[in-house]
């Protein structure tokens, strides 16, 4: 952080969607600056409001391009759009290439759209800590839809139906056979399928096996994920895509499910924060305890194994109070 | 309550101006500071000056990084300075890389670009230089 950018966020500019003031924003949000901490308690009761839609799928399926063209779409209809893309933080050096931004061709004067790229520094699930905080100050700032995309993600990659509220779960033409449909993760959050790369064979087969497992589904409340084909190469289907979006939304505000899945969103966002506090402070205090090392001397040793270690130490601890 | 991270890596953006499309040196000095811990925006090629600030500012960079071998760096790079300030990220820190003839060089820094690396530069230079220029006191 250079010199002039210190101190408190200046909420007006925020509120007017200034991109320099959100910026700026997002970044304390990440760094865990002590003005993300005010800022975010003083905005919170103006949010909830807009729809919030995760894009997850495996890298390489073009989630990028896809949400590139939905922008199009959106702004065509004079909704404004702000995106969040989250690349992966490498585990060795904390570093990060974050090129989904390479995909968003939108005129540099185009005031509707907003683009940030973030990493998702060491957060497990596909999505960043600071990923949902900051949906929440483009919200503030006027945006009226958001759009988030995933670290390419693996079969348990399902963080983001913490934070969206519709999520699309994008997948190519032979990905493998119907077994790998009826997987656990990733093909469970699906709210949407999307087939993307359209264009190439076997796009109508993964459709059938998709429409098959969204038939064979416990059907969650009067929802079946619908599927849809599109393509970025020869453009189809975004329209498509986004009405299947909006019919998810409009079903969760006809079957009363948005409170309660919103509760639901909330609920774990909190415990999860002071998992985190909790984690971390009991984690400082146990690789300073003598007895960890004393035990640790032991269990390398092999004279005593790690589960009973553990519960010694949980057990002094407790004693300690 | 915030869990206050250890250190806020530095985020820099890559980008290419103008009609070229030789990308190589840009994505190997995206992968060397990415390797030395940073966050690297990597904006690609045939970037307006427009969406090179723009991008700068969204991302809210500490560092900007321009490589060009097309010859129009004497319009390209004084452009991009000139937007920055317009749009009061004038403090954002820029540094090239590229053909870029001494004489240019030296006319480029004195216009406010902050390094200028060669084809004989190395990687090694370039990441210290880069985070010297992005956290001038740590």
């Amino acid at each position: 952080m250079t010199g002039e950018r210190r101190g408190a966020l200046p909420v007006r500019q925020i509120r007017a969607g200034d991109r320099r003031a959100l910026g700026r924003a997002i970044s304390a949000i990440e760094n865990g600056a002590p003005e993300a901490d005010a800022l975010l308690k003083a905005l919170y009761r103006e949010t909830g409001r807009v729809r919030i839609v995760g894009f997850t799928g495996p890298l390489g399926v073009g989630k990028s391009s896809l949400i590139n063209a939905l922008v199009a779409h959106l702004r065509g209809q004079g909704r404004r759009v702000a995106v969040i893309a989250v690349d992966p933080s490498s585990p060795f050096s904390g570093g990060s290439v974050l090129g989904d931004r390479i995909r968003f061709d939108r005129p540099a004067d185009d005031d509707g759209v907003f683009f940030r790229s973030m990493a998702s520094r060491g957060a497990a699930g596909g999505v960043a800590a600071a990923t949902r905080e900051a949906a929440r100050i483009l919200e503030v700032a006027g945006f009226d839809d958001i759009l988030v995309e995933t670290v390419g993600s693996g079969q348990v990659d399902t963080a983001i139906r913490d934070i969206a509220t519709t999520s699309v779960v994008v997948l190519v033409p032979h990905l493998g056979d119907e077994v790998q449909t009826l997987k656990a993760g990733l093909f469970e959050i699906a709210d949407v399928f999307c087939v993307n790369k359209a264009d190439l064979p076997g796009a109508d087969a993964a459709r059938r096996d998709l429409v098959e497992l969204a038939a064979l589904g416990t059907e969650r409340g009067g929802w079946r994920s619908p599927v849809v084909l599109t393509s970025t190469v020869e453009p189809s289907g975004i329209p498509a895509l986004w009405e299947a979006v909006e019919a998810h939304e409009a079903y969760l505000e006809r079957s009363g499910r948005r409170p309660e899945a919103e509760r639901r969103r909330l609920a774990k966002e909190i415990v999860g924060r002071v998992r985190d506090h909790v984690d971390a402070e009991l984690t400082e205090r146990l690789e300073r305890d003598p007895e960890l090392r004393r035990l640790l001397d032991q269990v390398v040793a092999r004279e005593v194994d790690p589960r009973t270690a553990a519960e010694r130490l949980h057990r002094t601890r407790r004693a300690r109070g | 309550m915030t869990v206050r991270a250890k250190k806020a890596p530095v985020r820099v953006l890559i980008a290419k101006p103008g009609l070229d499309g030789h990308d190589r040196g840009a994505k190997v000095v995206a992968r060397a500071l990415r390797d030395a811990g940073m966050e690297v925006v990597y904006a690609g090629l045939r970037q307006t000056p427009e969406e090179i600030v723009r991008a700068a500012v969204e991302e809210d960079v500490d560092l900007i990084g321009l490589s060009i071998l097309s010859g129009a760096h004497m319009a390209l790079f004084p452009r991009v300075l000139a937007l920055l300030k317009k749009e009061k990220a004038g403090n954002i820190p820029v540094f090239a890389g590229g053909i870029i003839p001494d004489e240019d060089a030296r006319r480029l820094r004195k216009a406010g670009i902050r390094a200028i690396f060669g084809p004989g530069a190395s990687l090694e230079e370039i990441v210290r230089t880069a985070q010297r220029l992005a956290r001038p006191r740590a």
